[in-house]
């Protein structure tokens, strides 16, 4: 018993990328384990995402299509994952630590009486497994072990690279967990938010914007920042809870977590909260005008600015440069 | 209707955290504790749900003794009576959705409201575990409950949007931080409070080992970013991304 199991991921008939990263976490794994990794695919004709998962670094895609599967329901989610982590014998079973992942995977530990790692950032073994992971809003990082067998792991996704495809495809192989669906439980609606941009957590230039901005008509000047740079626009609690930006851009302890390659927090003062979900980017740039705010403990570049002086003249400046 | 909600005393989310120097823990000197963030808004959202349908709200705290402060303040918003279940452990999920698992057996609530996730541990596991032990659907990340004829509709809030799900009763639904606005307690409240009924028990009581399944080994404080520089103007600022950080 030493396999790994992945859940993929999958919005709209597209693989999300997370998934990749989940992978490179269970090959991580797999490695110290001396077992296979292995995704399982739960969908209703998602055949082009079995396809792609076949040469996305996995031994074997196992595919349950089944129109139960359609729509994600933890309820009829968890006991397949539970089945299929059965059948191939797993001793790792993990998926990215989105909003999906957080909702079933310790549905799927109660179920094979696994102990179960919240938003992994490391495994290693060192005397057994130990993974790392960070608590207090990214203030405190502890080591824990598993003491079950079977171990259920959510994968901070930005600390582990996408999986590279590969030329020779893993076999995709029909399965049926026959555990059929939940009673007392329906989806009824998905409502996303469509965008042209890159989803946040994927993007290379992360443009976020805070309270300061004032008004939802304002987050347009991010948004032409963020557009210029072909990066995804993402905001604070403070500024989605005063309704100038959706909720699915909240960035922080309890939104989403990026570590881009550039990040720009606009009129972003740099709550600790916030701080948990950016302080991995690789360059930070702040625009505050106060000079006192604790964005700029943790930026690389920091411009003491009015940001309705000062976005508009970066984004033609950056433009010049682009063209 | 029978409404449970569960409250966590956690360390004061604006406070620094240190970590002790032998890394077993952090230090606790002088640290302030109140409610977990979350549970304030499942608290509210338990008594908005009996303001409207009327029955009863029990709140549950699994934590030192000190956790009847949190208790009594639940209580003063209107929850009805507590229970504390007393350890001085700091348990894992498993054996929180365990201890709450027989609490619910023995209270026999229509609906469970708790926190997403608690602020000091950021696991996000303890509902979903306990969904799962009473065979019971879930509504994690709740910014909307409508409960009417047994079922509840529940806005969630997730990656890429939002989205909605009906759980049949009983059910377990986690709040997240727009579902409502947590209201203070007023005085009548407190003194209120603090007549109101508040058993304790143990783990040992309700048969539950709490022996954990994830020991944590060791506390470390992450890598501290260095401050940077702050520069003059945008040129700067378009020159140094350009020819010094090398990303534009
Ligand atoms: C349990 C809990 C969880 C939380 N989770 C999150 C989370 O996931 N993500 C998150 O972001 N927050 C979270 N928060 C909230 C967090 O504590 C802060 O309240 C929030 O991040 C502040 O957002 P802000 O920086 O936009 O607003 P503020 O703190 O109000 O800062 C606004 C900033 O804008 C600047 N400003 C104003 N006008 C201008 C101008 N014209 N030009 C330039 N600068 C200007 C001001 O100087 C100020 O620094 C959480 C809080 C709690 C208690």
């Amino acid at each position: 018993m030493a396999n790994v199991l992945v859940v993929a991921e999958h919005v709209d008939g597209v693989l999300r990328k997370v998934t990749r990263s989940a992978i490179t976490f269970a090959r991580e794994a797999a490695a110290l384990t001396g077992g296979n990794v292995e995704v399982l695919l739960l969908g209703s004709d998602v055949d082009n995402i079995a396809e792609e998962l076949s040469t996305s670094g996995v031994s074997r895609v196992l595919y349950a299509n089944d129109p139960a599967y359609a729509h994600y329901l933890a309820e009829n989610y968890a006991p397949a994952i539970a089945a299929a982590a059965e059948e191939i014998d797993a001793a790792i079973v993990c998926s990215p630590s989105s909003t999906t992942g957080k909702d079933m995977l310790p549905r799927v530990a109660a179920k094979l009486e696994a102990g179960m790692v919240s938003d992994a950032i490391s495994v290693e073994n060192d005397d057994g497994l130990k993974f790392r992971r960070p608590l207090w809003a990214g203030n405190v990082i502890t080591t824990v072990e598993v003491v079950t067998p079977v171990k259920v792991v959510s994968v901070r996704t930005t600390d582990f690279e996408a999986s590279e495809s590969t030329s020779d495809a893993a076999p995709v192989e029909a399965f049926d967990p026959g555990t059929g669906a939940a009673d007392g439980v329906e989806f009824v609606s998905f409502d996303q938010v469509k965008s042209e941009r890159p989803e946040l957590t994927d993007a290379e230039v992360v443009v976020a914007g805070g309270r300061g901005l004032g008004s939802g008509d304002n987050f347009e000047m991010i948004m032409k920042l963020a557009d210029s740079l072909k990066g995804a626009v993402g905001a604070t609690r403070a500024a989605v809870d005063s309704g100038y930006a959706p909720n699915d851009w909240q960035i922080g302890q309890t939104g989403k977590v990026v570590a881009p390659q550039l990040y720009f927090a606009i009129a972003i003062s740099g709550a600790i909260q916030h701080l948990a979900g950016m302080k991995g980017s690789k360059n930070i740039v702040a625009i505050n005008k106060d000079p006192e705010a604790p964005i700029f403990q943790v930026s690389d570049y920091g411009l003491v600015a009015d940001a309705f002086e000062v976005v508009p003249e970066l984004t033609e400046k950056l433009q010049k440069v682009l063209d | 209707m029978k409404i449970l909600a569960t409250v966590k005393r956690v360390t004061d989310p604006d406070m620094k955290i240190k970590i002790k120097p032998d890394e077993t823990g952090v230090v606790t000197e002088g640290v302030e504790y109140k409610m977990n963030s979350f549970d304030e808004y499942g608290v509210e959202e338990a008594i908005s749900i009996k303001e409207e349908h009327g029955g009863e709200v029990v709140v549950v705290s699994i934590g030192p003794a000190a956790s009847t402060k949190e208790l009594r303040t639940a209580m003063a918003m209107g929850a009805d009576r507590a229970i504390l279940v007393e350890t001085d452990q700091d348990l894992d999920s498993d054996a929180v959705a365990r201890v709450l698992t027989e609490v619910v057996g023995r209270e026999e609530p229509d609906v469970i409201v708790m926190g997403k996730q608690s602020v000091d541990s950021d696991r996000n596991q303890a509902a979903q575990l306990l969904a799962s032990y009473l065979g019971w659907p879930q509504a994690t990340f709740a910014f909307n409950v409508d409960i009417s004829d047994g079922w509840a509709t529940v806005g969630r809030e997730v990656d890429g949007g939002t989205s909605t799900k009906r759980i049949e009763l009983p059910g377990i639904i986690t709040a997240d931080l727009r579902l409502n606005e947590p209201r203070y307690a007023s005085l009548p409240g407190i003194m209120k409070a603090k007549r109101k009924p508040l058993d304790t028990l143990t783990p040992d009581e309700l048969g539950v080992d709490i022996a954990p399944r994830v020991n944590v080994l060791k506390f470390e404080a992450p890598e501290e970013r260095e401050a940077g520089e702050i520069l003059e103007d945008v040129d700067e600022l378009v020159d140094r991304l350009q020819n010094e950080a090398n990303v534009i």
